[in-house]
């Protein structure tokens, strides 16, 4: 008798349980239907570019998703094409050196923001942030005039050295100074550490999900440039890859089957990155309260 | 170690004053506890002795050298902070051996310090673990490890042990005791917690707004009070404090009379105060007569709130046989153990 009433609560709790999560839950069912919404908007032309770097040029404005005659061709003319390299390569040097430069930068300026108290400290941090509301393209043109002026047009310097330090990345990393408590500085301080040591072997290594985070939204974003670079750049030897892609349309025809595929073979090392350091991105986005 | 003595000492936040020009002299070897309040200064003290504050005005003398405009890392201190300041990613060595960073000595040598240090403190076994893999005792222990391999003149100590459950706290407070017998080192050590100055200082620092109340050891400040505040400050339950008015050789409270000499002109407001502990709740008539309000048992003791004639006092009883709330009971109290304080709040005796 008391099993079988045991039995019939289970029931009746599993039951229980599994309508509010299962599919019968309205709740749930308009969720998971969003949800999945996005991620086709999401993720569709990532596949449709994976689709059509195999495609034949016949196929190319036929939406189907499984290409009717698969062929690795555009592959093999792309990878035998030595110019993909050298974007490549230009590339990985650009995103790299303002990486690596940003990085450094911006969390100098936004720990000295954060920690010391100077004079003028709160309107050069809102001279820096204003930046942030200026688009790209209205600063191409100061760019340009300055590259023009001290002869960086066409050369690495040139294409690198707006983003060399960037205005989001001094904030944010402000804001993740701002989670070191100070005492942890002065104790360095009377441990008899500098300035730059306490920043160095002290405060960087306490926001390192910061500097993850920062190294990578930057690395992505210079991976994927693709106006300042085509503007600053002249000869095609320092093209990057975006810009390089653009040379398989030319002025009557666009083979899109060639810049799909450049395309999906310059996804590679942003998906790399991405799958490594995925978590730091996502704490990183969490706590800085932004939007990548 | 150092002597360390404050003269004249002032800080001010623009025009606002926080520190009033405060004299101190701590001797060599002495443990000395700033005590006070939330916003007293004692912090500010603390800071401005290890450099980490400016100096408003005033001299600050470590040893025999003015420290005033000297870098914290060449005033030979070390300090303790509230959070224990302790380097996440840095393991227990690495932490205990920051320290030495910047010093001089061979590789082997600082290996040994570390090591010793270790062993004092009875963390040699957690020497490889990180600050996240210890209990929040063991982490102060690296604080002061970090503090001890230097092997300051002086130690300071800014509220260690205020992150601490209480029984953590009572089990640290013994230790530095004993540490400061061990090393015998100067150590200026600032608490909100009279317990804590009470039972760890050579002498007790009172504070309150910026201005130093009374220096003195723990027996002083606790039965020669200087004034009201360091009175109601120091001692848990406060000292209980009634308004009285002085005439001829007697003063009047609470309805009784209370014969004592003050140099008091008659007519004189005077404040009158009696510890709980000197205050026993009597079954025969005595000097004072309440009512139970409240009964706090403490175990060993209870303390009784006690109703007389308007007044709430408290006294300790028995703890085992206290009494009932709502009963009639008698107060008894010794004049000699009886507090006397003017208007102003100075002590009269």
């Amino acid at each position: 008798m008391a099993d079988t009433q045991i039995r019939a609560s289970a029931d009746a709790l599993l039951r229980a349980r599994a309508s509010a999560r299962g599919p019968r839950d309205p709740a749930a069912v308009i969720r998971w239907t969003l949800l999945a919404m996005g991620a086709i908007v999401m993720v569709m032309p990532i596949v449709y570019m994976l689709s059509a770097s195999f495609k034949y040029p016949y196929e190319m404005y036929n939406l189907n998703i499984i290409p009717k005659e698969p062929t690795a061709e555009n592959y093999t003319y792309v990878l035998s094409d030595g110019r993909f390299y050298r974007w490549f390569l230009n590339s990985f040097i650009v995103a790299t050196c303002t990486t690596v430069s940003a990085v450094f930068f911006d969390a100098l300026v936004g720990y000295a923001l954060c920690k010391f108290r100077f004079r003028g400290r709160y309107i050069v941090f809102i001279a820096i942030l204003s930046t942030l509301m200026i688009p790209t393209e209205m600063l191409v043109i100061p760019w340009y005039l300055m590259s023009r002026t001290f002869g960086w047009l066409d050369t690495y310097w040139g294409i690198m050295f707006p983003g060399m330090m960037t205005a989001f990345g001094t904030f944010l990393m402000k804001q993740f100074f701002e989670t070191v408590p100070d005492d942890f500085l002065e104790a360095a301080r009377i441990d008899g550490l500098n300035e730059f040591q306490i920043w160095w072997s002290v405060a960087l290594p306490m926001v390192t999900p910061a500097l993850s985070a920062l190294a990578i939204f930057i690395f992505l974003g210079n991976w994927t440039a693709f106006i300042w670079p085509l503007i600053v750049t002249n000869s095609q030897e320092l093209y990057t890859l975006p810009v390089g892609l653009t040379t398989f349309s030319v002025e009557q025809t666009v083979d899109w089957e060639l810049i799909m595929t450049g395309a999906a073979l310059a996804t590679i090392p942003t998906l790399i990155v991405f799958l490594i350091f995925q978590r730091y991105i996502i704490r990183g986005i969490a706590m800085a309260g932004l939007k990548g | 170690m150092a002597t360390v003595s404050i003269q004249n000492l002032v800080k001010a936040y623009g025009k606002t004053e926080v520190l009033h020009g405060i004299n101190l002299d701590v001797a060599d070897g002495e443990f000395v506890v700033f005590v006070g309040p939330s916003g007293c200064g004692k912090s500010t003290t603390l800071r401005m002795i290890a450099g980490l504050e400016e100096v408003s005005g005033g001299e600050i003398v470590i040893g025999e050298r003015v420290v005033n405009h000297l870098e914290p890392k060449d005033r030979n201190i070390a300090m303790v902070f509230q959070n224990y300041a302790i380097y996440p990613h840095m393991s227990v060595r690495k932490n205990i051996g920051f320290g030495l960073r910047t010093s001089k000595l061979p590789k082997a040598d600082k290996e040994k310090r570390i090591n010793e240090v270790a062993a004092i403190l009875s963390m040699t076994d957690y020497l490889d673990r990180k600050p996240a893999q210890l209990s929040g005792g063991q982490r102060q222990r690296v604080a002061i490890g970090r503090a001890m391999v230097r092997d300051p003149a002086v130690f300071l100590f800014d509220e260690p042990l205020s992150n601490l459950d209480a029984q953590l706290r009572t089990q640290m407070r013994l230790e530095i005791k004993k540490l400061h017998q061990r090393v015998g080192t100067t150590i200026i050590f600032v608490t909100h917690d009279q317990v804590e100055a009470m039972t760890m200082a050579d002498r007790i620092v009172i504070m309150k707004d910026g201005h130093i109340q009374q220096v003195g050891t723990p027996a002083e400040v606790f039965h020669q009070p200087a004034n009201v505040f360091v009175a109601q400050f120091i001692g848990a339950p406060s000292m209980n404090l009634l308004d009285g008015v002085y005439s001829g050789g007697e003063i009047a409270v609470a309805g009784r009379r209370v014969a004592v000499a003050l140099p008091l002109p008659d007519g004189a407001a005077v404040t009158v105060g009696i510890r709980p502990d000197d205050l026993r709740v009597s079954a025969e008539p005595a000097l004072f007569e309440g009512v139970v309000n409240v009964l706090e048992p403490l175990g060993a003791e209870t303390l009784a709130h006690i109703d007389i004639g308007g007044r709430d006092v408290i006294a300790r009883a028995d703890g085992r046989a206290p009494p009932p709330v709502g009963a009639r009971v008698y107060l008894a109290a010794d004049t000699a153990n009886m507090h006397f304080f003017a208007p102003s709040g100075e002590a009269l005796r």
